[in-house]
């Protein structure tokens, strides 16, 4: 077989093994030329820092379903971690500060406040899921809930506003012109995690013993994989991602509320469902969770924000078994056509 | 009318990279049972899928009494009188045999003379005739999950006749059947056949096939070798032609020496009072100890105890007279103690994963660099060297191991736990499920180790196999070990005589 020939089985052979990207070229061409500002550089900056921060979460999620499990805490999680930032981040003399005895912190030292959180959250998951052997879709269901209720009662059920504006200014940072061509710094994190967890999932250990226990754990445990010990970090790495998530999320909003991250699990999920995470183990990488998330969020900004589609669409998001979420998100596709004028 | 009520003539099907099916053909007389033999690989279920419907041919035809015919799907494959019974059945437990018979064509009726409904008594009326067909008595509204597996099986046949059944296949029938139910499924199958039923048999077991068979057609390679009448054949025969050279030796010549005593298990008892209890035996250096025993003698249960995966109360384990402490796997592996699998699929392979992830997930401690990296051309070089050493057949260490025969997965597993330089391996029915060439690849593997001076424990359900390839053999019974024979006077009886001895 010569090359010439082989390039257009390859292209087809591609165009039908991923048919969602594909999917995702025809909606941007013909939203870009049937609304006035897709194709713009605000428009694309825009989708970059969105797609980021929700990177950031499915990244974490992708480990959980490789291993054959699941976290619905996520956008919960990524919430409480936004929330808690808000109320650490206030300004000193913004009059509606939640917790007054706080002083002023460092954005960064606020980070590590939240990451550690999180980081003990996904270990309470792995915990549970691990020693006390509760399957993970209900343990993770029951913490979404334990980590709502926390969200609430630090929050007092307010929103929270008055940030440093140092912190807000970094966040939604930017190489370039916000009106010519530009770059999110917050594309850059989303590559620096990118990279990071494709050397943890192919040039280390852990993401070989991840894989592995997706693939057969039995046959994992017989082969000397501490499978205990490799689920707690995976489950506690996630916390981590949605901690960091979180605290961009605050950042990139200006401000935080309890409804922050609500359905933001099913999203992660739906989009690594669509990058090819096999919902049934052992199956996934980082470059597909990267074009599932962006050709869900690609579609998503896409539609007009104020149509009743938006809020169909958020219905759907969060009453939906993940397995359907694929096909939900192709048939809201077609409702989407409808709407677009 | 033609001779045969089947013919399949000069089918073609190629999967990418592979010619699965090279001009294979296929004639069934009816009222025969016609077994189809070969090696795993050769091509024997691709034909039949390709007969099923399942597969699209790429070349070839297909003739029902001597008419050319197309067949799509299963669903026409059915009406033209063709059905199969599946190696692994697809029961739904849950259901009553009836449902389960009637699955996806429920009979139906009017309620009310206009809502389509099932006819539930008509369903289970034809069930109990169904039943009857394969001599089984059983009330039709049972629930299937309360049937053993060889009844489930009858019920399956018994499902597969329903209709103007023509030709059946059965895919390897009696591989979880003991002799007993063998029997039974034997007389089912004489039944069928005076009913004028043309019959595909396709099994490995030689003497099943020489007994309930008229002709034999042998594949190799997804080409056809020929067909024969099994009255003028014998085993060698069958075994040589299928192979494609002579196998003069079931065994290989062994040269290891065992030494001195290496590895000592003292009073092992597990903390299940009806499993292993009070076991103490021993291994030499570069000795291959066999260990029979009939289904539930607890062989494999011991085993999982030594290595961890089981609880045990009691008991010590001794490698050259150092205790070892051992609660789960990894201390066993620690201590140089490997264990394959009996169940291949369930504990051994990650099906999803890569040959190379397969056979490093156990040493992945060996190819770190600077303390987390890891070495990918290490790897990469540990698969190369098995697949060389071990002739381990895979396009490359990227290939899905499940894409892999049942012969070159076992090797890639035995390269698992090699790559720890293990000095005790257990390998419980390390040929199960493994065509004739590929076991003998296998036995010179082991017999090689065993040469190297490693102490080997083979838990075999093979006579033969245990035989053939042990210096000792330690049989149980119900838990216990009821005695050690030489393994040059072992023979059938006296294992027998031990594997029987129930308190």
């Amino acid at each position: 077989m010569n090359n010439k020939e082989s390039f257009g089985k390859k292209f087809l052979n591609y165009v039908k093994s991923n048919p969602i990207v594909v999917m995702l070229v025809i909606v941007a061409i013909i939203v870009g030329f049937t609304k006035d500002n897709f194709f713009s550089w605000k428009n694309f900056g825009n989708l970059m820092s969105n797609t980021a921060v929700r990177f950031l979460i499915a990244l974490g999620v992708s480990g959980c379903l490789i291993t054959k499990g699941t976290d619905l805490s996520a956008g919960r999680q990524a919430g409480l971690a936004a929330c808690l930032t808000g109320i650490l981040i206030q300004k000193a003399d913004y009059s509606g500060k939640l917790w007054k005895a706080v002083p002023e912190l460092n954005m960064f030292v606020v980070l590590l406040i939240v990451v550690a959180i999180g980081a003990l959250l996904g270990l309470l998951n792995g915990t549970i899921i691990t020693l006390l052997k509760v399957p993970p879709f209900i343990t993770t269901l029951g913490t979404q809930t334990i980590v709502y209720g926390l969200c609430l009662v630090v929050t007092d059920a307010q929103p929270i506003g008055g940030f440093q504006k140092s912190f807000i200014d970094l966040i939604n940072g930017r190489l370039g012109n916000s009106n010519g061509f530009h770059l999110p710094y917050l594309l850059f994190v989303a590559a620096l995690f990118g990279l990071f967890f494709w050397f943890l999932y192919n040039k280390m250990r852990h993401g070989k013993y991840m894989y592995a226990i997706g693939g057969n754990e039995v046959a994992a445990e017989v082969s000397g994989v501490n499978t205990t010990k490799t689920l707690m970090l995976i489950y506690t790495t996630a916390g981590i991602m949605y901690a960091i998530a979180g605290w961009l999320l605050a950042g990139k909003t200006g401000g935080a509320s309890t409804s922050m991250g609500m359905g933001y699990e099913l999203e992660a999920i739906a989009a690594c469902t669509i990058g090819g995470v096999s919902t049934t183990g052992g199956i996934g990488t980082v470059s597909g969770v990267l074009v599932g998330t962006t050709s869900y969020r690609a579609s998503s900004s896409s539609w007009p924000s104020r149509s009743t589609c938006a809020s169909t669409w958020r219905r759907s998001n969060s009453v939906i078994p993940k397995k359907f979420l694929g096909a939900f998100w192709l048939r809201d596709f077609f409702v989407f056509d409808a709407v677009i004028r | 009318m033609s001779e045969y009520v089947l013919e399949m003539r000069d089918v073609c099907k190629s999967f990418p990279g592979v010619k699965a099916l090279d001009h294979a053909q296929l004639k069934l007389r009816p009222g025969t049972v016609h077994a189809l033999m070969g090696e795993n690989g050769a091509g024997k279920s691709t034909l039949m899928k390709c007969m099923f419907g399942i597969y699209k041919m790429d070349e070839g035809e297909i003739y029902i009494d001597g008419e050319k015919v197309t067949i799509s799907d299963p669903l026409e494959a059915w009406d033209k009188g063709i059905s199969m019974v599946h190696q692994e059945l697809q029961p739904i437990p849950a259901r009553t045999i009836g449902e389960n018979i009637f699955l996806g064509r429920y009979p139906m009726k009017k309620a009310l003379g206009f809502i389509p409904v099932v006819d539930h008594d008509k369903m289970y009326e034809e069930t109990a005739k169904l039943l009857k067909r394969v001599r089984m008595d059983f009330d039709p509204k049972q629930k299937l999950g309360t049937l053993t597996v060889s009844q489930m099986q009858s019920v399956e046949i018994a499902k597969a006749v329903a209709g103007n059944c023509r030709v059946l296949i059965l895919d390897e029938p009696t591989s979880s059947l003991t002799q007993n139910e063998v029997e039974a499924l034997f007389r089912i199958v004489e039944d069928l056949k005076k009913e004028n039923v043309a019959i595909v048999y396709i099994s490995h077991k030689m003497d099943e096939i020489l007994r309930i068979s008229d002709e034999v057609t042998i594949m190799r390679d997804g080409q056809y070798i020929g067909t024969w009448e099994s009255k003028d054949l014998t085993t060698d025969f069958i075994i040589t032609k299928m192979v494609g050279r002579e196998l003069t030796n079931l065994y290989p010549k062994r040269e290891n020496v065992p030494g001195e005593v290496v590895f000592e298990v003292e009073d092992f008892t597990s903390i299940n009072p009806r499993s292993f209890r009070h076991c103490s035996f021993n291994v030499r250096k570069g000795e291959i100890l066999g260990v029979a025993g009939l289904v539930g003698a607890q062989r494999t249960e011991l085993m999982e105890g030594l290595f961890g995966t089981r609880s045990h109360t009691s008991g010590s384990i001794h490698y050259k007279g150092k205790e070892l402490k051992i609660s789960r796997p990894k201390d066993a592996i620690d201590h140089g103690i490997a264990m394959l699998t009996e169940d291949r699929r369930g504990s051994g392979i990650m099906g999803v994963l890569s040959v190379a992830d397969n056979i490093s997930v156990a040493s992945l401690n060996k190819y770190i660099d600077y303390g987390f990296m890891l070495n990918t051309k290490k790897i990469d070089a540990l698969v190369e060297e098995n697949r060389q050493k071990m002739n381990i057949k895979t396009p490359s260490g990227k290939t899905l191991i499940q894409s892999l025969s049942g012969g070159n997965q076992q090797k890639v597993l035995i390269g698992r736990w090699l790559a720890n330089n293990p000095d005790v391996l257990i390998l419980d029915e390390p040929t199960r499920g493994i065509d004739v060439g590929a076991k003998y690849e296998i036995y010179c593997i082991i017999a090689d180790l065993a040469k190297q001076g490693k102490s080997i424990i083979m838990i075999s359900s093979e006579m033969g196999e245990l035989i053939g390839m042990s210096d000792r053999i330690m049989v149980m019974c119900d838990g216990r070990i009821t005695g050690f024979i030489d393994g040059k006077e072992a023979n059938q009886e006296n294992i027998m005589a031990l594997a029987t001895q129930f308190e």
